[in-house]
């Protein structure tokens, strides 16, 4: 028996390459599409996630031979960049000789910057599907894909249908077949596809058979025909796989998907040749390449390997020079005024900046904006839960939100009534007039209205939050209702240690959610923290702080050797990074002496803020950085109620960096926005066994930010949104042109045109062979550095010498000299719109 | 005063022609220039609007402009304004000034800046000349331009796809309403014998006289006058493009889909209702149309889950209603549901971006599951039935493939034995012996002489059909186009005996613009070694200049106001005699055939994805 088994197995590996395997092609497609969630859920993640199993070079290679998408800047920007001093000449030469040895620098240099190449692209995708239209004269995509995509936008509408899809609950196709069955038309136009479709008597290969015909091209075609659709066949996928986010729950597959599709195709081919036409196998000359065949590297993509090098370490280099330079102990007071602790947030670093310089006593944290603390919470009166953690996390606390205040305001113009007939005809001659007249103020006088998403609405500042559980049976939805004490102080305790607060606490101890408020914008989500699943992190920074100020939590810590001292009181806040305001939450707790402190740094605090929006502004057109900060501050608050601001702010729009370490390495150099920072300190944990958990989400949560600004940059027509004028929301979850494309996943052009596409920099403070041990720990973390889809130094906190992992092993990198100049950070930001070097700070 | 309007039409053009002037670079200018344009038209019309209303509002009617007189022939531009132009002056001039605000901020960075904002004033050009028109000639004018605007700024995003398949949608549709308009400018000729004014059909007996012995003609202007308004207005059953334009950046949409350009057709309704006041008929055709375009257009908005597809929806909905009332002679109730609709769409669609935020806070709050809707109640297969229909737009964009591209294609296709040397060895003889027996009078035999019009107007048609239908030749394409106009003149000369002027003001134009496009066209191939009329190959995005040269050109060769052709076409038009239909309509049909067909040369070789791919390129499907 066995031998025989074996003997299958090895027959039907050699079959693979031509049979066909449902399950695994779905599996595969599922893989290789779009996995962006609807727009409420936008998380940033890689875009060539499958890809990630590749080292980054072979890998964006692979992507753009097989997808055809754009990896890199053209040619032509790199040799300019090049020719303007944005790359070094220096550099350019030391990895030409890394990777061709030196006597062949010259001639790499002549190709790099002279030679020729053909930079078309010919994809692979869409070879064979090509043929209906070469061979057969007929262009399905064109006549099906708009009625395709009008039944599934109707089935997954979330809210914009008055009319809903009137059977559902059986799952997509099943609702289909109703309909077909009981109605007087049909979405098709032929007999024999609505027969097979009601008679079940389908599956995708026998679909596929009379389309295609050739079983070995069966995979192929599927991947063609998604691939024509990438939106919607990812939306689809992802709705699939994750049907929580979408609220009003849908059940659909991409296996319905694709049968429904199919039948579409035979029906239009039925409908064009009448029953008897020969499937599409048989009418090729010769078979495309196959799309998953190796891909030959080529001389071109070494050059633009090589170019991409160049350009990154030409920045980098600058960094890691300046890390050297910069003076190790500028401003450590013994003695500190307050300490706040903020999301590690690229948006966070300036704001940070100047609160240590406006107080040089206060001393500054960064961590991972949900504090360490995991829950989903219920708002009063919210009919569903909203997740406030990392994405992959999966809560097992609920906190409710009671005795809200704060009135939902609502807008008469959005409602429903302005769409049907006789309320239409009553509501576009009474309210018709009162929208003139809103339109007039909103372009006049923008102002806060309740079509704006404001981050400080999430959370109602007056409420109470059921943070401290009352008993461990207290259960709603098998989601315990508030921590237990001990399950508290494990949070605080995380906490505290991971950011290496663990003496030296000041009597008031800031914590700093963030969020952001834009109006119409689509993308609000991916404003908000992605820390927080792409929500505010209000909820969180008061939950922690409760929780840090609870005196039985005290207790069990001072058990485990971490004394807060009793004056000590942790405060949670906001911080609008749109409207560069900052909330603060719970002040009535405040012991008399810390309130006075509090108002004392409240002054600082709006110091701080007047002059980060005045850094910000340097990027904005519209507002001269020249203008006091003040003034400028409110510019910038009134832009983030401007119904015709396609930019309320620039997100992560500069992010290059990350940053783990003590704050020292950083705090006097000027980085203009551009790094996520981790507080941490190598010396309270030689083992490693904190930085584990700082490191492992760096790969997913920055690295993913960083990589989808990166690829929506190189390729915004393909891998982004492209621009997001002309975009039309679809059943609430996506957005595409017009009305009848495709979904478009990705990131517009607003937000990324000012993104230099380099990848992640990764810079940690800890000896080499503890960073090596620990990122080895998990092999998809371990991924993440090996193939190079971040870059990882390790800094030797000793020696101060930097260390760059390449091919799973760390070695010495010298930074180059480099011209690092002095300056005041409130005087540079006037100097450029541009990205700015690497400064030191007076 | 009245000479003020003047001044509320050439302000438009002379921003027009300075923003075009202006290098792209500069967008602060080129904003500051439109917004003080627009502001000062704005102004200007409040302090007019603001005087008249003091003078007791009185209808105004300008001295004529002669742009071409001849014996028997003149060509007017006519100015007239009365309470309707006031609340269109107001409305176009209120929604403009604020979306010209709007954009100047929107589109910020946006590639297109430039030409957004051309498009954006040669429009409000347009409909100023449109509303203040006092005849159906100077009306056409601003109808054209309008047209053409539609197609610039749907086709904003030219290196996409589905934005330039859809413009060119849109535009053929238009031509639809074009055709209806040159029909009841012909017929209206014949009625009155005069360029007929707006003023003038307020005179009930001189109507009622007119109209009492060419009842028939009566019938078929006011027809002719419904199906341009409907096709403007997206009426049945035209509506299934009001959602294909939604393109263009969301201010553009907002005001020419939302409010502005969709509600022309109300405009010509309004503007021509003493006309077929007393044409009972008529006026329960509308009423009929209006009704069934408001339950067909409602039941398709119910079933929207697209934002802006729902609006558009919703409007033309509430424009069947306008069209009653209109009809029911509720001329100041549709006026003011105009006005309240127009706001109300331009506000819904700039805001629509919103609607994402706010109906997902308002789903999290208000949530019901499985909500049951009015049509539950319906029997089930009914309603799935309705459902269905709705969603599939009650097959309306499939009907108008139908009735326009598929009778097209096959038509084209059946002359796809027709090579160029075939064709060149029938038509240039067949032209010269034309040419020379018209010249030397030789008398043909009654019965031929009757029939010989037509005949050339059918060659001629059958050139344009060839050019619609040609997928590899583009030369050929455009040669055939040009011999259609020279067919059409050679047809019209043997109906009566003209003079060699009103041929030379047609052809001037013709063979200027034809040689231009021929001289684009050359160029083009010099530089680019592949382009043929089967797929999209976006040649602008290399060759911007080319494309606009060659743009001008074929809207030259198409007869829109900015060559004699433009007169000419409507002087070739007052040569055909009331009694022959045939003629008429194989002319209009090469009319609209031959715009289309020329918009379609110019969409397939600088429009769409560029085929070199050595630059970010588009999906097919976006």
């Amino acid at each position: 028996m066995k031998i025989h088994d074996s003997v299958l197995e090895v027959q039907e590996t050699e079959q693979k390459s031509f049979s066909f395997n449902e399950h695994d092609v779905l599996h595969e497609l599922k893989h290789f599409l779009p996995a962006q969630a609807p727009l409420k859920d936008f998380i940033h993640h890689n875009t060539l996630h499958a890809f990630q199993n590749l080292k980054f070079e072979k890998a964006t290679h692979n992507a753009s031979e097989i997808f055809g998408y754009k990896v890199s800047l053209p040619l032509n920007e790199f040799r300019s960049l090049y020719d303007n001093g944005k790359i070094r000449k220096d550099i350019l030469e030391k990895i030409i000789t890394e990777r061709k040895g030196e006597a062949n620098v010259v001639e790499w240099l002549e190709r790099l910057t002279t030679k020729p190449y053909n930079t078309m692209g010919n994809p692979r995708i869409g070879l064979l599907r090509l043929n209906w239209k070469k061979v057969y004269h007929v262009d399905l995509d064109l006549s099906i894909q708009p009625i395709l995509f009008r039944i599934l936008c109707s089935y997954l509408d979330q809210g914009i249908s008055m009319w809903n899809f009137p059977v559902q609950d059986k799952g997509f196709l099943s609702s289909i077949k109703e309909l077909e069955r009981n109605s007087f038309t049909s979405f098709f136009k032929t007999e024999r596809v609505k027969n097979l479709l009601l008679h079940g008597d389908y599956d995708i290969s026998s679909l596929l058979k009379i389309i295609v015909g050739d079983e070995s091209l069966y995979k192929q075609y599927l991947f063609d025909q998604q691939f024509a659709h990438q939106g919607w066949a990812g939306m689809v996928a992802t709705v699939e796989d994750q049907p929580q986010t979408l609220l009003d729950t849908k059940k659909i597959s991409l296996k319905d998907l694709i049968i429904f599709e199919l039948l579409l195709e035979i029906d239009l081919l039925d409908d064009k040749f009448g029953k008897i036409w020969a499937p599409l196998a048989t009418r090729i000359e010769s078979k495309p390449v196959d799309i998953f065949a190796e891909v030959a590297e080529t001389e071109l993509s070494e050059v633009m390997a090589i170019w991409q090098n160049a350009y990154e370490w030409t920045y980098y280099n600058q960094v890691l020079a300046g890390i050297k330079i910069a003076p190790a102990n500028k401003n450590t007071y013994t003695i500190k005024s307050f300490q706040a602790a903020f999301c590690i947030d690229d948006r966070e670093c300036s704001i940070r900046r100047y609160l240590e310089k406006l107080d040089t006593a206060c001393e500054t944290f960064g961590t991972p904006g949900f504090f360490g603390v995991e829950f989903y919470f219920k708002p009063e009166h919210g009919k569903f839960y909203t997740k406030l953690c990392p994405a992959p996390v999966t809560p097992k606390y609920l906190i409710k939100e009671l005795g809200t205040k704060a009135k939902k305001e609502t807008d008469v113009l959005f409602t429903k009534h302005t769409h049907s007939l006789v309320r239409g005809w009553f509501v576009s001659q009474t309210i018709g007039f009162w929208s003139a007249f809103k339109l007039m103020i909103s372009i006049f006088r923008p102002k806060e209205s309740p079509t704006m998403v404001s981050s400080f609405e999430h959370m109602d500042p007056v409420s109470t939050l059921t943070i401290e559980n009352k008993s461990i049976t207290d259960i709603e939805n098998s989601l315990q209702i508030g921590f237990t004490i001990e399950e508290m102080a494990n949070r605080v305790e995380g906490q505290l240690r991971s950011i290496a607060l663990i003496k030296d606490f000041t009597p008031l101890i800031y914590l700093i959610g963030h969020g952001a408020s834009s109006v119409n914008n689509t993308y609000y989500a991916g404003y908000d923290c992605g820390a927080c699943s792409g929500r505010p992190g209000s909820v969180n920074s008061r939950v922690m702080s409760f929780m840090a100020n609870h005196t039985k939590v005290r207790e069990v810590l001072a058990a485990r050797g971490l004394v807060v001292p009793e004056e000590t009181q942790f405060l949670g806040g906001l911080h609008d990074t749109t409207r560069d305001e900052i909330a603060f939450y719970d002040e009535k707790n405040l012991s008399a002496k810390n309130l006075e402190i509090h108002k004392k740094n409240q002054a600082i605090f709006a110091k701080a803020l007047d002059l980060n929006s005045k850094e910000r502004s340097r990027r904005f057109e519209s507002i001269s950085t020249k203008q006091t900060p003040e003034k400028i501050h409110s510019k910038i608050k009134t832009r983030s109620v401007s119904l015709f601001e396609p930019r309320p702010e620039y997100n992560h729009a500069t992010n290059t960096l990350c940053i783990i370490g003590r704050r020292a390495l950083t705090k006097s150099l000027f980085l203009d926005r551009r790094a996520f920072m981790n507080s941490y300190d190598y010396s309270t944990d030689l083992d490693g066994k904190l930085l584990f958990g700082i490191m492992k989400p760096i790969g997913p949560v920055c690295g993913g930010i960083n990589l989808e600004y990166f690829f929506s940059r190189v390729d915004n027509q393909k891998l982004g949104a492209g621009t997001k004028l002309p975009h039309n929301v679809m059943g609430l979850f996506g957005v595409a042109n017009g009305t009848d494309g495709d979904l478009r996943p990705g990131l517009p052009s607003q937000m990324i045109e000012i993104h230099d596409p380099l990848r992640l920099l990764v810079i940690v403070e800890h000896f080499p062979e503890v960073v090596l041990q620990t990122i080895q720990k998990l092999p998809e973390m371990y991924e993440w550095f090996v193939n190079e889809w971040v870059h990882l130094v390790a800094m030797n906190p000793e020696t101060k010498e930097f260390y760059l992992i390449k091919d799973g092993a760390f070695s010495l990198y010298q930074p180059l000299a480099e011209n690092i100049d002095k300056v005041t950070d409130t005087e540079v930001i006037e100097t450029s719109q541009e990205n700015l070097p690497v400064y030191t700070l007076n | 005063m009245s000479s003020l309007l003047h001044l509320f039409v050439l302000l438009p053009l002379v921003g027009f022609i300075i923003s075009l002037l202006i290098p792209k670079k500069q967008e602060s200018l080129i904003s500051w220039i439109v917004f003080g344009v627009v502001g000062l038209h704005f102004i200007g019309s409040l302090i007019f609007f603001t005087i008249w209303l003091l003078n007791g509002h009185p209808t105004l009617n300008l001295p004529d402009i002669a742009l071409y007189r001849t014996d028997n022939y003149v060509f007017l531009v006519d100015f007239y304004f009365d309470k309707i132009s006031a609340v269109y002056l107001f409305v176009g001039g209120f929604l403009t000034f604020l979306v010209t605000i709007y954009s100047r901020r929107y589109l910020h960075r946006e590639e297109g800046y430039k030409r957004f904002f051309n498009a954006m004033l040669l429009f409000y050009f347009g409909y100023n000349i449109t509303i203040f028109a006092g005849n159906f000639e100077t009306l056409f004018i601003g109808w054209e331009i309008l047209g053409i605007c539609s197609f610039l700024l749907i086709a904003f995003y030219r290196d996409r796809y589905l934005p330039v398949k859809n413009a060119y949608k849109v535009f053929s549709v238009y031509r639809i309403g074009d055709v209806g308009l040159i029909l009841a400018m012909w017929a209206s000729h014949h009625l009155w014998h005069e360029n007929i004014t707006f003023s003038k059909l307020n005179d009930q007996s001189l109507v009622h006289e007119h109209l009492s012995s060419h009842s028939m003609i009566g019938v078929f202007i006011s027809f002719a006058i419904l199906i341009a308004a409907a096709a403007k207005s997206a009426q049945l059953p035209f509506s299934s493009w009001l959602p294909r334009a939604m393109e263009g950046p969301t201010p553009s949409s907002a005001i020419f889909y939302g409010s502005l350009s969709v509600h022309v057709g109300v405009f010509l309704l309004l503007r021509t209702f003493p006309f077929w006041e007393n044409q009972i008929s008529v006026r329960i055709l509308i009423v009929v149309l209006g009704l069934l375009t408001s339950a067909v257009a409602t039941l398709t908005a119910r079933v929207q889950s697209t934002i802006k597809s729902q609006i558009a929806y919703s409007s033309v909905a509430q424009i069947g209603l306008i069209f009653v009332e209109v009809s029911i002679g509720f001329e100041k109730l549709a006026l003011f549901h105009f006005a309240g609709n127009a706001f109300l769409r331009t506000y819904q669609l700039l805001v629509s971006p919103s609607s994402v935020s706010y109906l997902i806070r308002e789903q999290f709050y208000n949530f019901i599951p499985r909500k049951q809707t009015i049509e539950n109640s319906f029997p089930r297969k009914i309603r799935n039935t309705f459902y269905m229909l709705s969603v599939k737009e009650w097959n309306l964009d499939s009907f108008m493939n139908r009735i326009l591209w598929t009778p097209l294609n096959e038509a084209g296709k059946m002359l796809d034995f027709l090579t160029t040397k075939r064709l060149l060895i029938f038509f240039i003889p067949a032209y010269i012996i034309g040419v020379v027996v018209l010249d030397a009078h030789i008398t043909l035999p009654y019965e031929l002489h009757e029939y010989v019009p037509t005949i050339f107007a059918l060659v001629g048609l059958i050139s344009v059909l060839k050019a619609f239908s040609e997928r590899k030749n583009v030369l050929m394409s455009w040669m055939m186009i040009i011999m259609n106009h020279f067919w059409l003149v050679l047809a019209i000369s043997f109906n009566e005996n003209f003079t060699h002027n009103q041929v030379y003001l047609y052809l001037s134009g013709v063979v200027f613009a034809g040689t231009v496009g021929y001289l684009c066209i050359r160029r083009l191939k010099l530089l680019e070694d592949a382009y043929d009329l089967n797929q999209f190959y976006g040649h602008a995005y290399e060759h911007p200049k080319i494309a606009f040269v060659f743009l001008l050109s074929c809207l030259g060769l198409t007869g829109f106001p900015i060559t004699p052709t433009f007169i000419g076409e409507d002087v070739i038009f007052t040569h055909i005699h009331e009694d022959q239909a045939g003629l008429a309509f194989f002319t209009s049909l090469s009319f609209i055939i031959s715009g289309i067909a020329l918009i379609r040369i110019f969409s397939r070789v600088f429009l769409g994805p560029h085929i070199k791919t050595n630059h970010e390129t588009a999906y097919r499907s976006s």
